[in-house]
């Protein structure tokens, strides 16, 4: 966990200070609807659908069992004792009062936490892969690069009103389990012959209504310029970056009409300014950072044989949710929220308050928020899982189902968010219903699924093996599903990949249904168990599962037909 | 007769004569362009038409770190107190406010923050460079 020293902590109650006058200004009338809004925004206050919602930071999506307690407390005491944890590795909480908005970020302020700049056009959360630190692959402890994009993005004069939201992501391991291959800058640690840090930097990737891969535009940045190549990266867009329309304001819509060519060229032509001016990175800022980080006091241990341990039931929890670990006895093990019937992402108050017992008791204190929407305790004791299975399954926690097809990622949708075409939540749990024999989930193996309740793909869609989008027809909702999206590259040569649309959309009640025709034809033409899903549609193309979902052309032609009719 | 902020102080400025030799710049403007009419202006304004507009920011640290302009700059268009500390940061030095916002009051801002992580005009070095270990 990073410590704040006495300036993070001074500028975080700043914040508060300037927020709450901001607030009161509005209040009386000092402030317009428009301004107040951007203002707002950058606090991580929403206007929603029924009621405000407060985004609150987890930077990195760290967080220690003081900060949860503290969350557990706060949306106790100004919520409606849950909060939902967002695939930006935030927590959102869905019921504030305005007036009282300041209130609760004074009191995240006393344990280090904030809601700065988790909405607005402005940078966000920086993100990562939740096994930072902990994975056998890794090549950097990206969180100590990931505080210092932290501090550099917090409250940058020239950067704090660019043309739209602004999102970084930085893998530090071989596997990319942050895909940075779909955010607006995506860095990858690399080493080079020597040994040598760096960073493979990759701009202009993105989901929402215009899903696009990210283009590399340097393949080796040595460490030490990070932050001027990210400035000038940011200045070349927040200059040029279109402001006339909204939906063409990210990055990705100014490097694509530049052409990838062009716009390095000039990034590179204004790094050439500031390159190895004093923003340029220093080795003792490295160490001051990372020595600011607690660490784990490790014991030594030797691994164990958990497949010796029969005990029912366990197997299959450690075989989805128990991760390796870097240290020799000791096992990183994710917490489901993906229990069915609860909204994916969502933890009550008193849930909260047992999961910080737990990490306190199991992982010395911390936990990680993972962008698919569970938590995960990263440094367990191999001899401790039996007992922090038995636990969490008392907690609900426990669902077996990592990787696999109901670990569903899901937005809030049209329950909550008021740009909403269609409701998602209720969709996720009736798959989850439909797909409840563990065998047969266990049998159709690794299985991304995501649902986002409207174009702006909160929910990642665009980069599920299998994505459901909610759509508005004539005022009804319906749902799109795409095949063949990728998050990144989370196994050696599987790049990121965006979904195609398999053909006319969906009632709500058809879904699980088409959901399990999908799986039929995958089943039936998949060459081993360890083709996946994903593999097989990209190995035989999206048609086979098309004629499967709507049958062959004179079944659809006929059914065409019948709609009209009905119609 | 018009208020404004200049160097952190409220004053009022009668209407300038036309002849004044005054640079403006929209936000899609380029500063290079301007870079060697610099000498001797009265000052150099731009123009910040939205709220949410921050090109000007861009403008402003390049007349100051890349251009060299050391006269006045000054804010002009929609602007509030809530964006002094960082335009201030970024070179401003002079603030025309919109409409209803009270200059006095707005004053206050330019100390929102105390510190600052990164490099600016007002602070060459970031923080990082600063700190004493
Ligand atoms: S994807 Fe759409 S419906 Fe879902 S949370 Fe985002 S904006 Fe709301």
């Amino acid at each position: 966990m990073y410590r704040y020293d006495e300036i993070d902590q001074r500028l975080v109650d700043e914040r508060v200070r300037q927020f709450r006058g901001q607030t009161e200004r509005f209040l009386a009338g000092q402030l317009s609807e428009d301004e107040f809004r951007a203002l707002r925004l950058r606090n991580g206050l929403y206007i929603q659908r029924y009621a405000p919602m407060l985004r609150i930071a987890i930077p990195y999506g760290l967080l220690s069992t003081r900060q949860l307690r503290k969350l557990a407390d706060i949306s106790r005491k100004y919520d409606r004792g849950y909060g939902h944890f967002s695939t930006r590795q935030n927590l959102q909480l869905n019921w504030p009062k305005l007036e009282q908005v300041p209130e609760m970020l004074a009191e995240l302020a006393t344990v280090q936490m904030h809601a700065i700049q988790t909405s607005g056009n402005s940078f966000r959360n920086v993100t990562t892969d939740h096994f930072a630190g902990v994975a056998q692959d890794e090549i950097v402890d990206s969180f100590v690069w990931c505080e210092i994009i932290r501090q550099w993005s917090t409250f940058h004069p020239e950067f704090s009103f660019l043309p739209r939201k602004f999102k970084i992501a930085l893998n530090g391991a071989r596997a990319d389990r942050a895909a940075v291959e779909v955010h607006d800058i995506g860095l990858h640690a690399v080493r080079d012959e020597r040994g040598e840090v760096g960073f493979r930097v990759l701009v202009g990737g993105g989901l929402g209504r215009t899903p696009i891969i990210g283009v590399v535009i340097r393949e080796f940045l040595p460490w030490p310029h990070l932050l001027t190549y990210l400035e000038a990266i940011l200045r070349v867009y927040n200059r040029y970056g279109r402001r006339d329309n909204i939906h063409k304001a990210r990055i990705k819509i100014l490097v694509k009409e530049r052409g990838p060519d062009r716009f390095r060229e000039e990034v590179e032509a204004e790094w050439a300014q500031i390159k190895d001016g004093p923003a340029t990175l220093i080795a003792e800022e490295i160490e001051r950072v990372a020595a600011r980080f607690t660490r784990p006091a490790y014991e030594r241990l030797a691994n164990l044989d958990l497949g010796a341990i029969a005990v029912p039931g366990f197997a299959a929890w450690v075989k989805r949710n128990v991760h390796p670990h870097k240290r020799p006895g000791y096992a990183a093990v994710t917490l489901s929220l993906k229990k069915t019937g609860v909204p994916p992402g969502d933890v009550t108050a008193d849930q909260m308050d047992a999961i910080a017992d737990l990490a306190d008791r199991y992982s010395f204190g911390e936990l990680r928020v993972s962008h698919e929407q569970n938590l995960v305790l990263a440094d367990v004791r191999q001899r401790d899982l039996v007992e922090v299975w038995r636990e969490a399954r008392e907690l609900g926690l426990a669902t077996p189902n990592l990787g696999l097809l109901t670990n569903i990622i899901s937005c809030p949708g049209g329950d909550f968010c008021a740009l909403a075409n269609a409701k998602s939540i209720p969709v996720a749990e009736a798959i989850q219903r439909r797909f409840d024999d563990l065998d047969y989930l266990h049998d159709i193996g690794e299985l991304d699924l995501n649902i986002s309740g409207c174009m702006n793909a909160c929910g990642h869609h665009h980069v599920g093996h299998i994505g459901i989008l909610g759509v508005d027809k004539n005022g009804e909702e319906w749902y799109q599903i795409e095949i063949g999206g990728n998050q990144g590259e989370t196994r050696p040569g599987a790049k990121a990949a965006l979904g195609k649309v398999i053909g006319p959309s969906f009632a709500r009640a058809d879904v699980p249904l088409v959901v399990e025709k999908l799986i039929g034809c995958y089943l039936e033409r998949r060459d081993s168990d360890a083709e996946r899903f994903v593999d097989v549609v990209h190995r035989i193309g999206v048609e086979p599962f098309k004629e499967q979902v709507y049958g062959n052309a004179d079944q659809r032609a006929a059914r065409h037909h019948r709609e009209r009719a009905v119609a | 007769m018009a208020m404004l902020i200049k160097e952190r102080r409220v004053i009022t400025e009668s209407a300038p004569s036309p002849d004044a030799n005054v640079i403006r710049l929209e936000p899609a403007d380029d500063p290079a362009a301007v870079a060697d009419r610099l000498d001797g202006v009265a000052r150099v304004e731009v123009n910040f038409p939205k709220f949410g507009d921050g090109r000007g920011f861009s403008i402003g640290r390049l007349l100051r770190e890349r251009y060299g302009y050391k006269g006045e700059l000054r804010a002009v268009g929609h602007i509030t107190r809530d964006h002094l500390c960082f335009m201030e940061s970024c070179g401003f030095d002079a603030f025309e406010l919109r409409e209803g916002e009270d200059p006095h009051e707005a004053l206050a801002a330019f100390d929102d923050f105390s510190e600052s992580y990164q490099a600016s005009v007002t602070r060459p070095r970031p923080l990082f460079r600063r700190r004493t270990r």
